[in-house]
């Protein structure tokens, strides 16, 4: 076991980490996994963005910590282990959010909490923290927190769109109450769109989406 | 009859392959087959087939529908004139009317519909599904007549793309699409879907003109003032084509004589109501639990639902058992949901969704079960003998 043959700290292969989980190995759309919270939190972009930074960062350095204990962690009480520090940086985040906007981390209620039990951060850390250095580590986790806030922006943007008329908290169509722009018309927010099966929905068209331009990702 | 025949195959050419709008070919296709019975027969082993095909099983089911629609274009306009005193009552004033305002969602809902299917067909290759010929008829008629036109196309969008073709078209989708268009438009725009002012033409725009349906009124404990007779001809506000019950009978007459819709689900189906009826009336909590079989029955969309709906083969269980289990638990949580949930006065639709979505796994225990006996009775066959 030598270290000599040093790689570059953005070599190509380091950057596979983080350009993968964008699209060939996205958390959600291919893996499948953290869907509880994309349906939860993607009724508003803001929401969905302050919650797609917070699991960056927790899978993130998370995956850092667990990297450095790797050799040091038995097996047998590994999840233990994964899960202890998890939750020590879930109560960080939500701590944080506490501090320094309560408004959203009151509409985000139990779901930073929640992150706890996203399978994203499990799976990085049993998949690839424990098998590997801190910096590999560090550009997963941030990766695969990149590739979980991508869909959820998408989702949000749609949703808040549709459901309530605006993007990013501003009233681009119009005031639905005062009917000025598209709403003088007649046009009306859809209220399905904002309720969780239609996420789910909107989640299984980017799926679509994605599979039809990236055909490889296609199962025989 | 020749001479057709002749342009069709004339116009055909440049469809085939190699021709210059080969891709449109299953567009085409479905033109031509919409005239022609198609000749192609089955290439390999020996199939037992029927002469009459998917488009003309449809074809019986819209004809049908016709004495609902009628009559529900009918009811359209006299709804809306009944509200307006000193109006002209004559029955080709009020059939009129409501033509007028029927139609255009008719077109809409064809054009929007049948579009995507061609689309769909031309871009994967595969034949253009005939099932929009119903639903495209159906998703109008169970919409209250005042629903804007967009949000009539957007819910056809909904329910072509997202209940059939991402399942791989008709006879794959496992939710009836009709019932899908509605549930979309139903939780999208409430205000537009139900309440005491859509039921009648114009009356969300006009004051003093309303319309309650009678589950409506029941649900906020009101007692309706609507005749049984009224309820049977059907001379209550509601969906285009729920409210009259002879008609809708006369098309069950129709679909059960040919043969096309499944008489062991509608009878089930009313045998689960009318058993869930009478137990909720044994306890008589509330206006709705009070409410006799017989009006029970002739009120809302469950008559409509069970006969032209519930019967949907491709969302249906397909066992004979199964379609015994699946009408009576329609019939049974149409009624349940009625009474439990004002929120939702009429349960017709939920019902049937939920169960196109566990209708596979009764057939699955229909089978296995039939399995399971076939295997006992060997057993105890080969005990004798041994």
């Amino acid at each position: 076991m030598s270290d000599t043959n040093k790689e570059g700290l953005f070599s190509k292969s380091n950057i596979k980490l983080i350009t993968n989980p964008l699209n060939d190995d996205n958390p959600i759309s291919v893996q499948v996994l953290g869907i509880c919270s994309a349906l939860a939190v993607t009724v508003q972009m803001k929401n969905a963005f302050v919650m797609a930074l917070s699991v960056t960062a927790v899978v993130a350095i998370g995956n850092v910590i667990i990297s450095l204990l790797r050799n040091y962690i038995p097996s047998r009480i590994r999840i233990i282990v994964q899960l202890v520090v998890a939750a020590a940086l879930v109560i960080l985040v939500d701590q944080i959010l506490k501090a320094y906007s309560y408004d959203i981390s009151k509409q985000l209620s139990v779901f930073v909490g929640l992150i706890i039990t996203n399978c994203i951060l499990m799976g990085r850390f049993e998949a690839f923290a424990l098998g590997n250095k801190p910096w590999p580590s560090f550009l997963d986790g941030l990766g695969n927190g990149f590739g979980y806030g991508l869909i959820l922006m998408v989702v949000a943007f749609v949703r808040e769109l549709l459901g309530s008329g605006k993007i990013w908290g501003f009233e681009i169509l119009g005031d639905p109450l005062k009917k000025t722009g598209v709403y003088a018309s007649g046009y009306v927010n859809n209220g399905f769109i904002i309720l969780a099966p239609m996420a789910l929905i909107l989640v299984g068209i980017v799926i679509w989406v994605q599979r039809s331009i990236n055909r490889k990702l296609i199962e025989k | 009859m020749q001479f057709l025949r002749n342009t069709v195959d004339k116009l055909k050419k440049p469809f085939l392959k190699g021709g210059k709008l080969e891709r449109y070919e299953k567009g085409f296709q479905a033109i031509e087959t919409f005239l022609f019975v198609p000749n192609h027969t089955t290439k390999h082993g020996a199939h037992v087939r029927d002469g009459i095909d998917l488009k003309r099983t449809m074809m019986v089911v819209v004809i049908a529908l016709i004495p609902a629609l009628l009559f529900g274009m009918y009811n359209v306009g006299y709804q809306h004139f009944s509200q307006i005193e000193g109006s002209d009552l004559s029955l080709m004033h009020l059939f009129g009317y409501g033509f007028w305002k029927v139609l255009p969602m008719i077109i809409v809902s064809y054009a929007v519909g049948l579009g995507i299917e061609f689309a769909f067909a031309m871009w994967r290759g595969h034949d253009v599904n005939e099932g929009y010929l119903v639903s495209g008829l159906l998703i109008p008629m169970i919409m209250p007549i005042d629903i804007p036109l967009w949000m009539l196309a957007i819910s056809v969008i909904f329910a072509v793309v997202i209940g059939k073709e991402v399942f791989g078209g008709t006879g794959m989708n496992i939710f009836n699409p009709a019932l899908l268009a509605r549930a979309f438009a139903f939780f999208s725009y409430p205000i537009y879907m139900s309440g005491d002012k859509v039921w009648v033409s114009d009356a969300l725009t006009t004051d003093g003109m309303s319309g309650a349906t009678v589950l409506g009124s029941l649900a906020q404990n009101i007692t309706p003032s609507y005749t049984t007779m009224d309820m049977f001809l059907g001379f209550i506000p509601g969906s285009i084509g729920e409210t009259s019950k002879l008609a809708i009978l006369i098309g069950a007459v129709i679909l059960i004589a040919t043969g096309i819709a499944s008489w062991r689900i509608m009878l089930s189906g009313i045998v689960g109501a009318v058993v869930t009826i009478l137990a909720f009336n044994a306890v008589g909590l509330n206006e709705l639990m009070k409410f006799s079989v017989i009006d029970h029955l002739l009120v809302g969309g469950f008559l409509f639902a069970i006969v032209f709906m519930a019967t949907d083969p491709v969302s249906a269980a397909q066992t004979n058992r199964g379609k015994w289990i699946y009408g009576f638990l329609v019939g049974f949580f149409t009624i349940t949901i009625r009474i439990f949930n004002p929120a939702y006065p009429e349960g017709a639709m939920l019902a049937i969704l939920l169960m196109n979505a566990v209708a596979p796994t009764i057939d699955y225990y229909v089978v296995n079960g039939n399995i399971m006996k076939r295997k006992k009775r060997m057993k105890t066959n080969s005990l004798k003998t041994a």
